[in-house]
């Protein structure tokens, strides 16, 4: 089967890890994700810091192209753009004239008949259902399960899992073997998009998240966030220096920990692009 | 980040509510507006449903229409403005290309520079821009959102 995809541009970029590992699962699956046509950025942290209307047009060139494309779900793995497209859609259906301002800036139609699936959306429909009997060695680890800001909020739009202590991510690692901490950061900020023009934030909110984590003595943080996962990841040495220490704690994308529970191969899931080397204890290794 | 700010949210909404001259002029140029992350935690945490975010966002366009940004927020621009023009022209978002653009604006050469040979090796550094099919699409929405706008 076929469904439509969007992967954004951190992850065809930087954070290509996380695209690689959402193929391998498809993959697996025989999914066969297929991206929209010509897509553009979404505008992401930047657009609706300083233009609304901009901020709407861009992620409606994307759905209007997904629906022209015949889409009738759309797979957004980054949570960031999944929350831009939401709040578009939201924004647009919700007020006619907005709509077709916004549709004369874009040159195209928009009429919100597409599905848009965050990753955790996208698992639980198409993934669990198969996923115990494909099991081929237990995720058998701690895991702080880490949503952010906008996976869950604002919780009127998005209208997924709650907003305060969401569960949704738990839920699917318990299912592949792991065992989630209950833990405060949950849903706290990681700094976003300030992790260039305010880094020495970025440490200091992102080093209180990945020191919960340690104190409740998880083996890894599972993510669904490319910029959660290059602040936790790739700005770790600034957030060593916040905690002054230094932690080890692996990033592992909700997608690649599935991967690894039905056995892919490392570098298919991307795992060789951490910038914190993904080196689990050896106990899962004994428990197949 | 409320200890970074110079007005608590909380107090800026007050100001607001004043519709005194001088306190929205108070608002525009604060560092707080420029801060806030959008996290959505403050309305998701509001029994009253206060929905801050959309107004930051409203405030942060006035402020740049009227010329009363904070100085201290001239990284934080610098890095919005990159972003949006790398996608302006090529459609998606070129991370080296907003890098450089961002470092050529701010004069912070030197920083980050460690990392670029570490995810040069990772294989997560791309060199050359990927660009749309209809680059015109994007032309035709920055022109057209912008000029309604203002500069953004």
């Amino acid at each position: 089967m076929k469904i439509g995809f969007y992967p954004g541009c951190s992850v065809d970029g930087g954070s290509r890890e996380y695209k690689e590992s959402c193929r391998a699962l498809a993959k697996a699956y025989g999914i066969e994700l297929e991206s929209v046509p010509d897509w553009n950025c979404c505008g992401a942290s930047a657009a609706h810091n300083l233009n609304r209307e901009l901020a709407l047009a861009l992620p409606a060139r994307i759905l209007s192209l997904a629906e022209k494309a015949g889409m009738t779900h759309l797979l957004v793995p980054c949570a960031a753009c999944y929350n831009r497209l939401m709040l578009t859609q939201h924004e647009l259906m919700k007020d006619e004239t907005l709509r077709k301002n916004i549709s004369e800036v874009t040159g195209l139609e928009f009429k919100g008949t597409c599905s848009i699936l965050n990753v955790v959306q996208w698992i639980q429909k198409w993934i669990l259902p198969e996923l115990p009997e494909k099991i081929k060695k237990p995720f058998d680890y701690k895991v702080a399960c880490y949503y952010g800001c906008l996976l869950v909020r604002p919780h009127k739009v998005l209208k997924f899992d709650r907003p305060e202590d969401p569960q949704s991510l738990d839920e699917v690692m318990k299912l592949i073997g792991a065992t989630p901490v209950d833990w405060a950061f949950k849903t706290e900020c990681c700094g976003a998009g300030l992790s260039v023009s305010k880094t020495d934030v970025v440490a200091d909110l992102s080093g209180k998240i990945v020191r919960d984590a340690v104190y409740r003595q998880a083996d890894a943080l599972i993510v669904a966030c490319p910029m959660c996962h290059s602040n936790l990841d790739m700005r770790r040495r600034e957030i060593n220096g916040y905690l002054k220490q230094n932690v080890s704690l692996p990033v592992i994308y909700v997608t690649q920990a599935i991967g690894l529970a039905l056995g892919i191969d490392r570098k298919e899931l991307g795992l060789h692009r951490h910038f914190v080397p993904v080196n689990l204890p050896e106990k899962a290794e004994a428990t197949k | 980040m409320v200890d970074q700010m110079d007005i608590p949210p909380s107090q800026l909404l007050r100001l607001l509510q004043t519709e005194i001259p001088s306190n929205d002029e108070k608002i525009l140029r604060s560092h707080t507006i420029w801060l806030c992350l959008n996290c959505e935690m403050c309305i998701g945490r509001c029994p009253m449903e206060v929905d801050i975010p959309p107004m930051m966002d409203f405030l942060r366009s006035e402020s740049i229409r009227r010329k009363m940004v904070n100085p201290k927020a001239g990284n934080i621009i610098a890095f919005h403005r990159s972003f949006l023009e790398s996608i302006r022209y090529t459609g998606r978002l070129f991370e080296l290309g907003l890098v450089l653009s961002y470092k050529s604006k701010t004069f912070h050469l030197f920083q980050d520079a460690g990392l670029a040979p570490e995810m040069i090796a990772k294989g997560k550094l791309g060199f050359i821009p990927e660009r749309i099919k209809k680059v015109a699409d994007m032309k035709r929405i920055f022109s057209r959102t912008l000029k309604k706008g203002g500069q953004s």
